[in-house]
């Protein structure tokens, strides 16, 4: 059985049909890209994945354990820890204004870890995991590149640097899946390479990701396995070498040369 | 009658004015919340009945519901008669919660659901997504409207005459009809600039420390 397997989703919107029944699975330590085109419903996937959205039908099973079923009736509180096992980085970074760099990477896990204990906690165990969660932080936001940030608000940040602070507060929690969601697409052309760089150091250390991305030439190299969805569909399954060197289904063909010229 | 004794009878009046005012802040703030609360909720019948009467409450005036909760309860025979100032403080209650609540619930709504989508994907549970994430985020949002309305809140203090409570103004009103005096009425000005003088300061004070970041 494969560490993440998803089977039969189906999601509308009304009257429109999102997803028309989709199955993926990967393995630990790979990197999914979802390439398509706006509308084909790759984004709304990745939304059910994180629990954002509720599929109507289908399965989500993690590591051998069945995080999701749609016949199956789930409180807040259980979606929430479902919610855990995956990370998502958003297009518009989405980070907390009224809080420093540092704060936006902490306050999940402190809420997690302090004001969500079960067992009562005393105040010197309290400062201690607090100083747990700050330096797990410190080095965190090290390795996205922001030593030097730690202290500035949000809006004091370029593009590139608040989705690098939003990778981080993603990587606080340490979630088995990190999702990312167009992280490039809100930002201007000469800031989208650190921000893949970093994605990039990511895999290099064996982090399991999915991204839903435009950045073709990112999703080819860093990439293990890549999805072409059309119309609510997984049109197209394989290595980047098949899915862009040799594509079998015609919309996948039209897709890329689209693309393509769009880079030339 | 001497400037002193003048003073010292505008003064009286002006306690009247400021019990009615701080208190009707102490009590609209947090009724406007709940108020808020109700007006969002998912469940259609709770949202009407909140909506029907912040309706009711902002489309009628102020003095129309000062004189129906001082006079009211008696002639519908209730058995309970409120003390006047008592009346008065609840009618302001209730009117600036209504009109709070519709500042809040813009600022609310004014907020991304991106906020609280990042929020969710954290982990956070509904509660702390509204008070750790969401609600600085609202206060800061609506400081300069609620300004607005605070500084409308002095100078509404003096409809509390129309049921014979001494305020500021009813104080005056006596003196100059008393006494043939004209001076009293904009000595009673300067009162009241004074006042909305020292409550703009302290707005602005408290924009200024929300405003260290933007957006």
């Amino acid at each position: 059985m494969a560490f993440l397997d998803v089977k039969g989703i189906f999601k509308r919107f009304g009257k429109t049909e999102v997803l028309k029944g989709i199955d993926l699975s990967m393995e630990k330590g790979e990197v999914l890209a979802i390439i398509g085109s706006s509308g084909s419903g790759k984004t709304t996937l990745l939304r059910c994945m994180n629990f954002l959205e509720t599929p109507d039908a289908g399965t989500i099973t993690l590591d051998g354990e069945e995080l999701y079923d749609a016949s199956a009736k789930y409180t807040d509180n259980e979606i929430r820890e479902k919610r855990l096992h995956f990370g998502l980085v958003f297009q518009s970074f989405n980070l907390f204004p009224q809080y420093t760099v540092l704060k936006n990477v902490c306050l999940a896990p402190e809420l997690m870890r302090i004001n969500q204990s079960k067992t009562k906690l005393s105040r010197p165990e309290k400062a201690k995991i607090k100083r747990d969660i700050e330096d797990n932080a410190r080095s965190i936001l090290a390795s996205v590149g922001l030593s030097d940030k730690l202290m500035n608000y949000p809006c004091e940040l370029s593009g590139g640097q608040q989705q690098r602070v939003a990778i981080a507060r993603a990587l606080a929690m340490n979630p088995a899946i990190l999702c990312f969601d167009e992280p490039t697409s809100a930002l201007d052309p000469e800031l989208t390479g650190e921000v893949l760089r970093v994605i990039k150091e990511l895999k290099d250390a064996g982090r399991t990701m999915i991204l839903v991305t435009h950045e073709m030439g990112f999703a080819r190299s860093a990439a293990d396995k890549v999805i072409f969805m059309a119309d609510g569909i997984i049109e197209e399954y394989g290595t980047p070498e098949e899915v862009f060197g040799n594509p079998s289904s015609d919309k996948t063909k039209t897709f890329l040369e689209k693309s393509l010229e769009n880079i030339n | 009658m001497s400037f002193l004794e003048v003073t010292a009878q505008l003064a009286n009046g002006f306690l009247t004015t400021l019990l009615i005012f701080g208190v009707t802040l102490v009590g609209a703030i947090p009724l406007g919340l709940l108020i808020t609360l109700g007006s969002m909720s998912k469940i259609p019948p709770v949202k009407w009945i909140f909506k029907v009467f912040v309706w009711i409450i902002r489309g009628t005036p102020l003095m129309l519901q000062i004189i129906l909760v001082f006079y009211g309860p008696g002639l519908m025979g209730l058995g309970v008669k409120f003390d006047r100032l008592l009346a008065v403080i609840l009618a302001f209650i209730i009117n600036y919660a209504c009109y709070f609540s519709e500042i809040y619930r813009g600022g609310i709504e004014s907020i991304p659901k991106g906020q609280y989508e990042a929020g969710q994907v954290l982990g956070m549970t509904k509660s702390q997504i509204f008070f750790k994430v969401v609600l600085f985020q609202v206060i800061k949002r609506i400081v300069p409207p609620m300004g607005n309305e605070i500084i409308t809140l002095v100078k509404d203090t003096s409809l509390a005459r129309v049921i014979a409570v001494v305020e500021l103004v009813k104080a005056a009103e006596t003196i100059v009809s008393l006494k043939s005096l004209i001076w009293p009425l904009f000595y009673v000005g300067a009162f009241y600039l004074l006042f909305t003088g020292i409550v703009t300061i302290l707005l602005n004070f408290a924009e200024k420390k929300l405003n260290y970041y933007q957006g």
